[in-house]
């Protein structure tokens, strides 16, 4: 029992990172109806830039302090996460509004290549740290209730709440400030929104700045367990069965996929896993996906499609 | 002037009806075709053909086979690179395990295994369609991806996991140089050509364009969805399956489940978008530009590179590859997001009025 509720937790808190990267997919699609391939791409880059930044602060710093060459980084990270949403809405977007679902999604994989050349041209393609000071150890919980008690990693436990926090401020940004409502406004319908004097460029600008960050937020915490390196591009692939699982155009959808497919993850893992060789947590999560979408073809929270002639 | 179908009168159905309605087509199809055979094996050297012109051939016919799908029928699909794989694993199972089994049959069978998968992955498509359906055919693909790793039975229980292939024989005639291989693939581009150019003409391909257009409008006029799409996946995988088959017999001669991997789907994927939707040309097209791209960046950059008197070194070549590559991609799909062979059926209305202004 101890050992199923330790794997239980294990998959709650994979999946609240799936849900950060779903997170980045989400809002873009909200927004502009793009569905976003570059998202791990954005993950990657974010990652690299921080990294980077945040081992320059440092040595200008004379390594005195941590915790200020890490803000400095992330601040700078930020802001070329700014520049990229600015260049992907100049030159991309812009002139292909109206286009179809498909070449829109062929665009950002394009956008993909791209993003995963110039970070590794200025970045550099090694494999990098990121250190902002998170506690490795794990932890025995519960020792009273179960016997030997429930392994925890505090990483993983930080990095679940920060995923937590992350998901409430967006929730609040997008329901009480004037931009969250305007973005839904876009979101709605495209025209509607333009005719009564909201402009889209900024607002996809803003859009892409927020999925930016959540990749960089994202990006930071997956670098920091796995090292920052080529293959964190490849999460927004671990990411796709979150997303429509919990539906394209759904904030809370993103965290609660993320949770069923983490959880679906580990549990087959451990269980399934070792009856046909192992391996199998990538493909699990597609095919709980599929079975979810055969039941709610839009997704647990996603909009209901109707179909008119 | 030269390009007009005036004077062309038809006189009988069958004449109005066929694939090529002005003369002046079909003799440069035939013009091409027959090029394709004679003077292009004189011409190209051993590195030609290896580099660019097997891949090119093997490649459209699974921009083909994509193309039906994605194209024609608009079941958007990200799992193009799984069916090669069954199509390869299936022919090579196929031909190793039966004895005396014909190449051609092995890699025919391959592409029917791949067709019966097809199947099984294109179900998804009768209930969820778009986007959602583009990620659940990636469910497919690292279904197989995982499957030809772990499962030991497909590749005949090799220990590095890599299967190959000895000769290629088609009946006493060993296809072992370039050129040989050049005209087998070619062989089978030109036949599955003109089959998948019938099939979008006839009935079947009227019903997918319908489904595409409007599923539930086409539902509404009596096509049955569930026979249009899932028979759309099958041609389409029947297609890929025996490009893959190809593409580890012939191609690579032994090969990993990694030659199959999701980056693959994606350049399918592209092909078909950058080449044109709904078009078979397209898919030539679009596999000529993705297949000779990166060649030409990989060549072309050092030369730039020591023109200026820089050394690039060649992590920096292939970072500027991958950026100039994703760049190019973002620029012809703003330029032309009907693809390439909009651009094609543009020069040719221009033809048609040359040298006249209107």
């Amino acid at each position: 029992m101890g050992f199923f509720i330790e794997t239980l937790i294990g998959g709650l808190m994979a999946g609240m990172l799936y849900s950060l990267v779903a997170l980045g997919f989400v809002l873009i699609f909200k927004s502009s109806g793009v569905f976003n391939f570059a998202q791990g791409a954005m993950v990657l880059f974010a990652a690299l830039a921080m990294a980077r930044f945040s081992e320059w602060a440092n040595r200008a710093l004379g390594g005195d302090s941590l915790l200020l060459a890490n803000i400095i980084a992330f601040f700078g990270a930020g802001l070329a996460m700014l520049v990229v949403a600015w260049a992907v809405e100049r030159f991309v977007l812009r002139k292909l509004v109206n286009q179809e679902g498909a070449t829109l999604l062929m665009v950002t994989l394009g956008i993909t290549y791209v993003l995963e050349g110039i970070g590794q041209t200025v970045f550099g393609s090694e494999i990098y740290n990121i250190d902002v000071g998170m506690p490795k150890d794990p932890v025995i919980m519960f020792e009273s209730i179960f016997e030997g008690g429930i392994l925890i990693n505090k990483e993983d436990f930080i990095a679940a709440l920060i995923a937590a926090l992350l998901v409430g401020l967006l929730t609040l940004f997008f329901q009480k400030t004037p931009v969250g409502r305007a973005l839904r406004a876009v979101a709605d319908d495209h025209q509607a929104a333009q005719s009564i004097g909201i402009p889209l460029n900024r607002i996809w600008v803003i859009v892409w700045l927020v999925a930016g960050i959540v990749a960089l937020v994202a990006g930071i915490i997956w670098g920091s367990k796995l090292g920052v390196q080529f293959s964190l591009a490849t999460v927004a692939l671990r990411a796709l069965p979150v997303v429509i699982l919990g539906g394209l155009t759904s904030v809370p959808g993103a965290i609660v996929g993320g949770l069923i497919i983490g959880v679906g993850e580990k549990l087959s893992e451990v269980y399934i896993g070792p009856m046909v060789g192992g391996g199998i947590e990538i493909w699990f999560a597609y095919m709980l996906a599929l079975v979810f979408l055969l039941f709610r073809p839009q997704g647990l929270f996603g909009e209901k499609i109707i179909n008119r002639v | 002037m030269f390009y007009r179908e005036n004077g062309q009168f038809k006189t009988t159905y069958a004449a109005d009806q066929q694939i090529f309605t002005i003369a002046q087509d079909k003799w440069f199809v035939l013009g091409v075709i027959a090029f394709a055979f004679l003077v292009v094996p004189m011409l190209a050297d051993e590195y030609m053909f290896r580099a660019i012109l097997i891949p090119f051939l093997i490649l459209s016919l699974a921009a083909l086979g994509v193309n039906l799908l994605v194209g024609y029928c608009g079941q958007i699909t990200l799992g193009a690179g799984a069916f090669m794989a069954v199509g390869a694993y299936a022919a090579y199972n196929f031909l190793i395990r039966i004895d005396g089994m014909p190449l051609i049959a092995a890699l025919l069978l391959g592409g029917l295994v791949s067709a019966g998968m097809g199947i099984l992955f294109g179900i998804p498509s009768l209930r969820v369609r778009g986007l959602y359906l583009a990620v659940a055919t990636l469910a497919a693909q690292f279904f197989c991806d995982w499957a030809f790793l772990r499962i030991k039975w497909f590749t005949n229980d090799s220990a590095s996991g890599s299967v190959s292939i000895s000769e290629l024989n088609v009946f006493g005639w060993i296809i072992d140089s370039p050129t040989e291989k050049y005209l087998f693939c070619l062989a089978f581009i030109v036949l599955f050509a003109i089959i998948g150019k019938n099939l979008t003409r006839a009935t079947i391909g009227r019903q997918w364009m319908a489904i595409r257009d409007m599923d539930v409008a086409a539902e509404v006029i009596g096509i049955r969805p569930m026979y249009a799409k899932l028979s759309a996946f099958a041609v389409s995988s029947f297609f890929v399956g025996v490009a893959g088959a190809l593409w580890g017999f012939v191609h690579l001669g032994s090969w990993e489940p990694a030659a199959f991997s999701v980056d693959r789907s994606f350049q399918l994927l592209f092909m078909v978008i950058i080449g044109g939707l709904g078009s078979i040309l397209g898919s030539f097209f679009g596999a000529a530009f993705i297949v000779v791209l990166p060649i030409f960046l990989n060549q072309f950059l050092p030369a730039l590179g020591s023109l200026f008197g820089i050394a690039i070194s060649t992590a920096a070549v292939s970072h500027a590859e991958l950026i100039i590559f994703g760049s190019l991609i973002v620029f012809f799909l703003i330029v032309e997001p009907h693809g390439l062979a909009r651009l094609w059926a543009i020069a040719k209305e221009k033809l048609r009025l040359w040298p006249f202004p209107h």
